[in-house]
């Protein structure tokens, strides 16, 4: 990987679906297509249909911000639950406490922030590797689950509201227009602004990783001593990424409190890790697209275990998520890409082997064939991370 | 008096769990560079074969000393040949793995014994300190413990098995050279530390209840005492497990258990970012 190329060879571009996956044309597509189910399913939908749709689409913008600090910073956090929670409680406390619902709202999303902020600073400024990140976070997580869990008496409390321990906390008024506490959300208005939030959390992410902060973000992950010794400061991007992404878990946090009315200490839980993980791993690293696609599908085979008895949902996860690992390692969306590149470029081939039967063309295809495993170790997504 | 006696055995518990907990993760880890976040699992597996040798008439103490171990070992060489081993040198890719392995055990473990809690008493009974009643089990723990450290870093240091397994991680390919199997090298080392994990599991059994997601109070612990640890395996362990254990046994007694351990990952935490290099990194250097 870090022998020098030659002179002579052509270095392999980014594909076609590569670069179209990063063009304008791409993210215009994907909003284009998100406003139009924002407008069809309150329209085809029933109510019952569009409370879990809801809770899919709440999900996917949790996804979307571990794919976004996995996939573009490089960043493995196994506790990316612990800024979903900590939203989901955030807003439940603050909202039980001051009625109107925008400042908890607020909160949910700066909270974690700042609980990001701390624990990424003692990370990334500690010069920590990928495997203490993952170990730290993991702990990170099972304190908080461990903290809350044991909060059940009545004697603990932060204003009016008591945590409930492993009781959860229920009845969370739902969120309401700002200034005027009767004015509260439906069903209908919660799925719209759930899909609103992720329409725009895609463009944000897609407009940042489009201009310089983004850039040298996904730079962090691809080498970062080059990097620094470029003269940039790769522990701030890096922090400033994986903050983004704790705001953005704890707006899906919010959103889930409200979805439910209810949250409970497993909102913090490992399995909540994993499935986090899984989503990301199977929808496609490096893509901001493939973390919802692997929300959803997974989502939905995970309910269609639970109407059944025989099959336990966690030996189904865990398989998904030791075969992905083995043999899809970049995840569905990419893997769709290779493959229809791998189509487009071998019929090329052929067109262009019957339009000239010359040896030294034949000698180079067989070349070209003789390289595609290396391009495939090039793009091994955790490859550079690896240390 | 008597109450610091039983405060100094509850001391020397908290760092011998630590200890029995950690030690299969620290071969693991230590050797073969493995995150294994199926240890967990591998402990309930060995809970199991301990509850279930025990219901079908075999001596309490066989089961936790022979039986967990030898099933958890042969279970590892098993997913080592299968899962393990497409992933060396990949430690994202293996971390992910064995977390989708430790979801899949439960899951599998779940479908065939059910969720329900199953359990064993504890064998030996107590014995009393002036007013205060302990479990000697606890000592068994204790005298474990001490056992395993010297066991691990006699065989080691002084056995040819352990200068071959030290050498193999080393550098593979001179010892390849030198006519030792490095794939026979590497699944030996990776059921034994397994067959660790079983034991802890089997020994832990009696103590707390089994279920198929017990392996997730214990994951956390154990890795937070490998890595502070650092690169000395055994003395990592050992001078690990006694500030962790330590500083979790004294806010248990200042507050709740749950307490005392976020008090310990918490220290933990701070430690790491004081010192990234784990305590063995800084201290004791050279030391095994």
């Amino acid at each position: 990987m870090n022998t020098p190329e030659q002179p002579d060879q052509t270095v392999p571009g980014p594909d076609a679906l590569q670069r179209f996956a990063r063009s304008w044309a791409s993210a215009v597509l994907t909003l284009a297509l998100g406003v139009v189910l924002l407008i069809l399913l309150p329209r085809v939908l029933d109510d019952f249909a569009l409370v879990q749709a809801t809770v899919y689409v709440v999900m996917s913008i949790l996804a979307v911000s571990l794919g976004f600090i996995w996939g573009f910073g490089g960043i493995l956090c196994f506790g990316q639950s612990a800024f979903f929670g900590l939203g989901a409680y955030a807003y439940a406390i603050a909202v039980t406490n001051l009625g109107d619902s925008t400042l908890p709202f607020l909160l949910a999303i700066v909270l974690p922030a700042a609980f990001a902020g701390v624990l990424g600073y003692l990370i990334f400024y500690g010069r920590l590797s990928d495997v203490y990140m993952g170990v730290i976070t993991l702990t990170v997580t099972l304190i908080l689950f461990n903290l809350i869990n044991s909060t059940a008496g009545p004697e603990w409390k932060i204003g009016v509201a008591p945590l409930g321990g492993f009781n959860g906390i229920p009845g969370i008024a739902p969120l309401n227009m700002p200034g005027n506490v009767d004015d509260v959300i439906g069903p209908r208005g919660l799925f719209e602004l759930s899909l609103g939030a992720l329409l725009l959390v895609y463009l944000l992410l897609r407009t940042l990783l489009a201009a310089k902060p983004g850039r040298v973000i996904v730079a962090s992950k691809e080498n970062e001593q080059r990097l620094l010794l470029l003269g940039y400061d790769a522990r701030a991007y890096k922090l400033s990424a994986f903050v983004l992404g704790a705001a953005i878990a704890g707006l899906a946090g919010c959103l889930f409190a409200n979805w439910g009315a209810f949250t409970s200490p497993t909102v913090f839980s490992l399995a909540q890790s994993a499935q986090i993980i899984i989503w990301v791993i199977v929808g496609g690293l490096g893509t901001l697209v493939g973390p919802v696609v692997g929300c959803v599908a997974i989502q939905w085979l995970t309910s269609q275990i639970g109407t059944q008895q025989t099959i336990n949902s966690n030996l189904v996860l865990g398989a998904i998520l030791v075969v992905f690992v083995l043999m899809v390692p970049r995840g569905i969306v990419p893997s769709i890409g290779s493959i229809c590149a791998l189509l487009t470029r071998r019929s090329r081939r052929k067109a262009y082997a019957r339009s000239n039967i010359n040896a030294e063309v034949s000698s180079r295809a067989a070349q070209d064939e003789h390289d595609t495993p290396d391009d495939k170790a090039k793009v091994d997504p955790h490859g550079e991370t690896v240390r | 008096m008597d109450l610091a006696a039983v405060i100094l055995i509850q001391v020397l518990y908290a760092i011998a769990s630590l200890i029995v907990i950690s030690s299969g993760l620290a071969v693991i880890f230590g050797m073969m560079k493995v995150i294994n976040l199926a240890h967990g699992e591998f402990m309930m597996l060995g809970a199991y074969a301990t509850i279930e040798a025990i219901r079908v008439g075999i001596n309490p103490w066989v089961a936790i000393f022979v039986v967990s171990p030898l099933a958890v070992g042969v279970i590892g060489v098993l997913l080592e040949r299968v899962i393990i081993r497409r992933l060396y040198g990949r430690m994202i890719d293996t971390m992910l793995a064995t977390w989708g392995l430790s979801l899949l055990l439960i899951g599998i473990v779940t479908s065939i014994a059910g969720n329900t809690t199953a359990g064993v008493s504890a064998p030996l009974g107590n014995f009393t300190i002036g007013a205060y009643s302990v479990s000697s089990y606890t000592l068994v723990i204790i005298g474990v413990s001490v056992i395993l450290a010297f066991a691990l870093r006699w065989i080691l240091l002084h056995t040819s098995l352990g200068l071959i397994a030290r050498g193999t991680m080393q550098n593979p390919q001179m010892a390849d050279a030198l006519g030792i199997n490095p794939s026979v090298v590497y699944s030996a080392t990776f059921a034994a530390g397994a067959a660790l994990s079983g034991l802890a599991g089997g020994l832990l059994a009696p103590l707390t209840g089994v279920v198929p997601t017990m392996g997730g109070a214990f994951i956390a612990k154990a890795f937070i005492t490998v890595i502070g640890g650092g690169p000395a395996i055994v003395m990592g362990l050992v001078s690990a497990s006694t500030l962790f254990g330590a500083i979790n046994q004294i806010a248990t007694f200042a507050s709740t258990p749950v307490f005392g351990e976020v008090a310990l990952l918490a220290g933990a935490i701070i430690m790491l970012r004081l010192l990234p290099q784990g305590i063995t990194g800084r201290f004791f250097k050279g030391s095994l």
